[in-house]
Formats: C-alpha cells, sequence, structure tokens
C-alpha cells in the first residue's frame, strides 16, 4: 500500500511538472466546446433557393413572395431559365430549385392541379429532406389559401392550428444542448485514451520503465499509478466543460452532479484502461497514438455522437455493445438533459463497469515485467 | 576485498537463442559474495543478454541459474528485492529532483521513511551534493548522474548490484571516482557485477570473464590471465581473445 503511495507521488510529480499538460487539462475542453459544438450542428437556419418562374402569373408571384417571407428560406438566383437553376445546384448557390411551368396560373384558374418542380441538392440526405419537406408545407399551406379564396372548403383534416406539440428535455429543440453531452464524452475519451498510454510508453523510450522492472514493484501498482493522475485530469476537465457548456449555452444539468461524476470515472477507468493495454503492445509513443486515434474514430462515429444509433443497421448495433462511448454518451445525455438516474441507467453502467474491470485486467496481464 | 567461498550467482550451462541467434551459448560460472566479478567481451558478445538473465528481466532458453538463492524461472520477484540494478541506459527520473528520485526509490523498496532519510544525507554527504539536493537531475553533470544512480541502485543494500557499463561516456577522473564508490560497496559486503569496455577498469576487478560469440573464452584474476596469454596487460588479453 505504501508503495502504490510512493508510485502516485512520483506520477503527480511528473505529470503536473510537465510544461506539455497545462494547455492540454485547460485549451483542450475550451475549444471543443466552444468550437466543436456550434459545428457539429444538422439544424438547418438558411436554405438558399433558386427559382425558375416561367409563368410570370398573378399566382405564380404570390406563392414566391410566401418563400420570399419565409425566414428560412432564401431566394438566391430568379430566372427563367431552368439552367441557371442546374448551375445554381452545381455551383453550390443554391440548395434546391423550384420549377413553376408555364401556365400554371392558367390551370389553377381553371380549377385544375398545376404540378410544380422542386429540386434538391441531395448530397446530404438529412438536410435535403428536412429542406423539402418545409419548401413542401409552404406550398400546401398555400394551396389552402387557394381553395379557401376560391370559396371551397378545405377538407375536414387535423389542422396544424389545433395541435400543439410540446418538446419534452429540450424545449427549445436547441441543437447545441444535444450535442454538448456527446461532445464532452469525446473530451473525457482523448484525455483517458491518449495521456495515460503514451505517458507509459514514454517510460519506454526513455528507458526508465527497465529500472522500474529490475525492482519489487507490482504490475497494478504501476498502472494504477499511470492511471490516478488521469482519472483526475478528465474529471477535472468534465467539471470544466459543464461549466462552460453552462455558460456559453445554458446546457442544464438535470440529474444529479454527483452521479454523473461517479460513472464518469467508472468511464475513465474504461478508456485509461484501453490506452493502457495499447501501451503494453506498443513500443513508441507513434505506435500507441496511432491505434488509440484510429480506435477512437470508430467508437465516436459508431457511438451515437453524431447520428442516432437506431438508425444504423443491426449488426453495427450489435457491435456497438462493445463501444464504451456508446454507453457513456447515452448516458450523459439521459443525465444531463433528462435529468435520468441509476435505476434507469443501471444495465449501461454495470456494462460500463464490467469494461473497466476486464480492461484493466488485460492491461495488467499483457504488461510484461521482462523484455 | 572480502574472499569467501559463498557462491551469490550460480549459473550452469545458461542458454538464450532468439530464433536461431544463439546470443548466450552454455555460460558457466560462479560468481563469490564481496568479489568485484568482471563481465568482458565485445559488443554483442551476450553480455547484456546475461546480465538481464541474472536480473530476472528475461527468461533464459534453458540452464540451472539461481541468483542471491532465487530461481531465476520462479523467483524473479523476490530475486529483485535481492539486487540492484544500473542499466547502459540512463534510469533516473531527468524530471524529478534528485530527492525526489531518492525518495521514490526508497519508497517502492518499502524503506522505512526514517531510515531512507538517514541514508539520503549520508549519501548526498558522500558524493558532496548535499546542497544540489533540489536540482532536477536533467540539469546535472552525466559524471554525477552516474554516481548517483549507482548509489541508488546500492540504497536498499542489496546482495548483489549488476553493474552494465556504468562508466560509458565519462571522464578518467569520474571514472575513478565511480570505482571508489565499487570499494566502499565492496566493503559493505555488496557483490559486484560489472560489464565494460575499458580494459583499466578490467584491473580493478578480483575476477574476470571474457565473452567472445556467446561463449566465455577465458575466466581468472587478471593477473592469472596475463600470464596465461603471456599478455603485459588486459587490453592484450582481449585483443588475442577477442581478436
Amino acid at each position: 500500500m505504501k508503495t502504490l503511495l510512493y508510485i502516485l507521488q512520483k506520477e503527480f510529480i511528473q505529470v503536473f511538472r510537465n510544461k506539455g499538460m497545462l494547455p492540454i487539462i485547460f485549451v483542450l475542453p475550451i475549444v471543443q466546446m466552444m468550437v466543436l459544438v456550434f459545428a457539429a450542428t444538422y439544424d438547418l437556419k438558411r436554405v438558399d433557393i433558386a427559382i425558375v418562374d416561367n409563368d410570370l402569373s398573378a399566382t405564380s408571384r404570390q406563392l414566391v413572395s410566401k418563400i420570399q417571407g419565409n425566414p428560412f428560406f432564401k431566394i438566391s438566383g430568379s430566372s427563367q431559365n431552368r439552367g441557371d437553376a442546374n448551375y445554381a445546384l452545381i455551383d453550390n448557390s443554391a440548395d434546391l430549385a423550384l420549377i413553376i411551368p408555364q401556365n400554371t396560373g392558367k390551370k389553377i384558374g381553371n380549377n385544375g392541379a398545376a404540378p410544380v418542380q422542386i429540386i434538391v441538392n441531395a448530397i446530404n440526405g438529412n438536410s435535403a429532406q428536412l429542406s423539402t419537406a418545409y419548401l413542401s408545407g409552404i406550398i400546401s399551406a398555400f394551396n389552402s389559401n387557394l381553395m379557401i379564396e376560391k370559396g371551397g372548403k378545405v377538407p375536414g383534416v387535423i389542422s396544424g392550428e389545433g395541435i400543439s406539440a410540446r418538446y419534452w428535455f429540450n424545449e427549445d429543440l436547441n441543437y447545441r444542448i444535444y450535442m454538448a453531452p456527446g461532445i464532452l464524452v469525446v473530451l473525457v475519451t482523448v484525455i483517458g485514451l491518449f495521456l495515460g498510454g503514451m505517458n507509459l510508453v514514454r517510460e519506454k523510450e526513455i528507458g526508465t520503465i527497465e529500472q522500474i522492472n529490475v525492482t519489487p514493484i507490482k504490475k497494478w501498482q504501476f498502472l494504477l499509478g499511470k492511471l490516478m493522475p488521469f482519472l483526475i485530469i478528465g474529471l477535472f476537465d468534465l467539471g470544466l466543460g459543464l461549466t462552460l457548456a453552462r455558460i456559453a449555452f445554458g446546457m442544464p444539468v438535470t440529474g444529479s452532479l454527483l452521479f454523473l461524476f461517479s460513472v464518469a470515472a467508472i468511464y475513465l477507468v474504461v478508456v485509461l484502461a484501453l490506452g493502457l493495454l495499447m501501451s503494453t503492445i506498443s513500443q513508441t509513443q507513434q505506435q500507441v497514438t496511432f491505434v488509440a486515434y484510429f480506435s477512437m474514430m470508430i467508437f465516436v462515429l459508431m457511438s451515437g455522437l453524431f447520428t442516432p444509433v437506431e438508425s444504423m443497421p443491426q449488426w453495427a448495433q450489435t457491435v456497438n455493445y462493445l463501444n464504451p462511448l456508446y454507453y457513456f454518451v447515452l448516458i450523459m445525455r439521459s443525465v444531463t438533459l433528462k435529468g435520468a438516474g441509476f435505476v434507469d441507467l443501471w444495465p449501461k453502467i454495470a456494462a460500463l463497469a464490467g469494461y473497466a474491470v476486464l480492461f484493466m485486467s488485460l492491461a495488467i496481464n499483457r504488461y510484461r515485467k521482462t523484455v | 576485498m572480502v574472499e569467501t567461498n559463498e557462491k551469490v550467482i550460480v549459473c550452469k550451462n545458461m542458454v538464450k537463442r532468439f530464433g536461431s541467434f544463439v546470443a548466450d551459448d552454455n555460460l558457466t560460472f560462479d560468481v563469490y559474495k564481496g568479489e568485484i566479478f568482471g563481465f568482458l567481451g565485445a559488443n554483442g558478445a551476450g553480455k547484456t543478454t546475461a546480465i538481464r538473465i541474472l536480473c530476472g528481466l528475461l527468461e533464459p532458453t534453458s540452464g540451472d541459474i539461481s541468483v542471491a538463492g532465487c530461481d531465476v524461472y520462479k523467483q524473479t520477484e523476490q530475486l529483485k528485492r535481492r539486487i540492484g540494478y544500473m542499466s547502459q541506459r540512463f534510469s533516473l527520473y531527468e524530471d524529478l529532483t534528485v530527492y525526489e528520485n531518492i525518495r521514490f526509490y526508497g519508497g517502492i523498496y518499502g524503506m522505512d521513511a526514517k531510515v531512507r532519510r538517514q541514508k539520503t544525507d549520508d549519501m548526498l554527504e558522500k558524493l558532496g551534493i548535499a546542497d544540489q539536493k533540489n536540482r532536477l537531475v536533467a540539469s546535472m553533470p552525466l559524471g554525477w548522474k552516474q554516481k548517483l544512480a549507482f548509489s541508488l541502485a546500492i540504497l536498499h543494500d542489496p546482495q548483489i548490484v549488476f553493474l552494465d557499463e556504468p562508466t560509458g561516456g565519462v571522464d578518467p577522473v569520474t571514472r575513478r571516482q565511480f570505482w571508489n564508490l565499487i570499494y566502499e560497496a565492496v566493503e559493505k559486503g555488496i557483490t559486484v557485477f560489472v560489464t565494460t569496455h575499458y580494459m583499466d577498469e578490467a584491473e580493478y576487478c578480483d575476477r574476470v570473464s571474457i565473452m567472445n560469440n556467446g561463449r566465455i573464452e577465458a575466466l581468472d584474476t587478471p593477473q592469472r590471465l596475463k600470464k596465461l596469454y603471456q599478455a603485459e596487460n588486459m587490453d592484450e588479453v582481449f585483443l588475442k581473445i577477442a581478436r
């Protein structure tokens, strides 16, 4: 036990004496919170639309002015030539194009149906569908108006005005509040996966590990010494990140902070142990960085941080049970936004605790005191 | 020199293979308590491999080997309490101070804090760096670092200390001072197992073995070896053997 204290004392002195550590501790959370959260957004704020009005009737002008009046759309170009719309879609000056053919007004005047065409840049399918839905909404509202003007009745349907939707947990549908807990998970993961492992491999590179290996230090003591400082840094950075998110975009922590930090500590042990495991099979800092970076990319992209896990193919959802990030992203969002507690989340916490034990045992087992 | 018949290292038929390469080919030798045992050989002769096996850092392919009464296959952790080791690569923590290094190594051998402080003071006094104990090791000259590393290797009073080319790259005066530290350790009853490239240092040893291509070609006192090979000094002996 005493031995462990001496090891911890040595590791803490070294970590905090390292001048490169301070920027990592303070700059990393600030950059992630202030840059990544704003960048990682699927919110559609403004869609550029190109209008090709070949009709130039009162009706078509009315429709165009409806679109113009919508804050969501910005008319980036109007012409009578559909070729212009094609160019606009290609050079990204428009996200979608509305083509109103000749005689549209006349057809409507004769109580006929008048087709219009919507062409969408669908490279990003998500935003393509969203903007199409918005535009269709404007057009159907326009249709309803037309019918009422003509004295006809709108068929008995659920009218939009009658429904009032309430959004739970994120009432303003603020995307930043949705992303911030996830980005905090990435922050904690970077610290866990990289710092502990790199610290161990550094001792291999310098050669001090050989001196350690001829002492009676136990393997678990040595690895625990490598783990503890970064566990504390990780928790500190989580606190810093939560504070920043609170100040900058009012992200709440609805659930218990103590609970959140306890689970975060378990998660940090998982990623730190994984980093240490990688370092026991690597000889240089480059090697361990590469392996950690590669795994982190896969973990992050599969975790449900950016894309809903439920939309992934079944095999990917199954694989995600092996992904510690999947659990922690879910836990973070549930605790901060929904106020979930142990009772709601215990199976996920149990899974994380299981991985913590598993990876730590593997790391201790893989660490060799012989060369 | 304290000469006894008590064996602290018994090495019979040590073999270490890496694939088809034989690093140590059937090494057999004994080291007696209290002697300075020189382990000589050209680069790549197999010295470092042998020293690593004796320290429990590397498992031998075959052979019966016991060090300080411990079997090198099964009792490596016990063995590590009884030996000290100073490697070719500089092994102190450069980003810790002199004092922090001593505290760390003393601590992990389970040394009592009071004893450790006393020993630390004595050691720094002897090395003449009592006023430098809060200096970062990185900023010290190489000779100081090596003397400090040696003092740390014997801080926990091991039975044997293994020195793997301890004086590489330092000036003759510092080397001489270093050897004075070795003699002091021997006076305290510590057995010294040392590898070196410097043939004048070989003369300081009680017995030397000379390795070539993984084999021990000669093993005796420097005087007898010089006689045997009709050489004026160890340099000539070494050249005759290693060619």
